[in-house]
């Protein structure tokens, strides 16, 4: 064999080989995204925690927003580029950013639908976490560890549904009549509603299930006798941007 | 050898001030362990005080990775008492003054925990 052959031949066959590696890599990726998403069907006996609201019912309750922010420390800061949000209102089209399906619209329209984090299947914040101050629980909350928080916002960017905030600011001088109860955070960290997770062991309600009565209802998705699974059942019910694959466990019931 | 007088008394020099932070450390007052401001009424922390004080920072991590990565927000400790893990509540419901109990020591050792970046104090006697 001369030498030019031998060296066409082998890198042909180099060539080959980078590319099998390739196909198998991309099935590999294929197979984990298929492995993450399967995570949003029910598996019985353990806990996933979410969130019904029912639209109806929901009338503009600025009690619900109060109870969970003052509860948590939220700062109150007037400036709307820096405000700093756990559970807001917005209006349908800010909501499903697609849309509503065509022709149910017309009233719906009007409706003001509560937004919070959508404690996702599949959360895409948690993917590029670089120091896993966010993560996701067991139980299926999307919880944040504030003392690993490092600021770098790529959460924020990563978050579809917007429901992370950043304290550009100390935000001390913000807060709501002290609790002291709840800490705050500080200058540099992003933060985010946890489905109250720190009343949950207590055997309590978020403080928005609380506040809301009878129109959210908050319980284990995956328990089919919940009262939450109830509710669901058999009733026409949107959550935010599906398309995207996320997987959210808040659902607005219609 | 040459300059032997100016080699010695450098050599001399240099030693003092090599030396000078131990004498002078002689000079100086001892360390004291500040007095601290003991809850009142309560006769004894979750563990020994000698732990307490030594390690009380190692519990606190555990306390936190327990609480927010575990989700298990409650403590049992030697004897066999349950707590709850909260350090704004728990900790700071009993040692409710952190400049007369906290800060007194944490000056003194001139560390600066950053523990109340976020944690409120505690609304007692302040």
């Amino acid at each position: 064999m001369v030498r030019r052959d031998f060296l066409r031949k082998t890198s042909l066959s180099g060539l080959g080989i980078a590319g099998l590696g390739s196909i198998g890599g991309f099935a590999g990726l294929g197979g984990l995204i298929a492995r993450t998403a399967s995570t949003e069907t029910p598996t019985a006996g353990s806990t996933r925690w979410g969130l019904a609201i029912l639209t109806t019912d929901f009338s503009r309750n600025p009690e619900i927003i109060k109870a969970c922010h003052q509860a948590h420390n939220v700062p109150d800061i007037p400036d709307k580029k820096q405000k700093i949000k756990w559970i807001w209102e917005d209006n349908a089209q800010a909501a499903f950013s697609e849309g509503l399906p065509s022709r149910l619209a017309g009233e719906l329209e009007t409706r003001s639908f509560l937004l919070l984090c959508n404690h996702c299947a599949n959360p895409a914040c948690v993917r590029v976490c670089p120091t896993r101050a966010t993560f996701k629980r067991s139980d299926g909350i999307v919880a944040m560890d504030y003392h690993r928080c490092i600021g770098c916002r790529f959460c924020m960017a990563a978050c579809p549904y917007g429901a992370r905030s950043f304290n550009f600011h100390n935000p001390a001088p913000y807060l709501p009549a002290s609790h002291p109860a709840f800490p705050a955070r500080m200058r540099g960290v992003v933060e985010k509603c946890a489905f109250c997770s720190e009343r949950l062991p207590l055997g309590l309600a978020p403080y928005c299930v609380e506040a809301a009565k009878d129109a959210m209802i908050f319980g284990n998705l995956n328990d089919p006798d919940s009262e939450i699974s109830h509710a669901l059942h058999g009733r026409l019910s949107l959550t935010r941007r599906p398309e995207l694959g996320t997987g959210p466990s808040v659902y607005y019931i219609l | 050898m040459y300059n032997v007088k100016a080699i010695l008394t450098g050599l001399l020099v240099f030693m003092a001030i090599f030396t000078s932070p131990f004498w002078l450390n002689q000079l100086g007052v001892d360390y004291k362990r500040p007095a601290l401001a003991m809850p009142v009424g309560e006769k004894e922390c979750l563990a020994p005080t000698d732990y307490m004080r030594g390690e009380h920072m190692r519990l606190l991590n555990e306390w936190r990775d327990l609480a927010l990565r575990q989700g298990e927000r409650l403590y049992t400790d030697a004897r066999g008492r349950t707590w709850e893990i909260n350090l704004q509540n728990t900790c700071q419901g009993c040692h409710n003054d952190r400049a007369a109990f906290c800060d007194a020591c944490h000056v003194s050792n001139s560390v600066s925990p950053y523990c109340w970046n976020c944690h409120l104090e505690a609304k007692g006697k302040s």
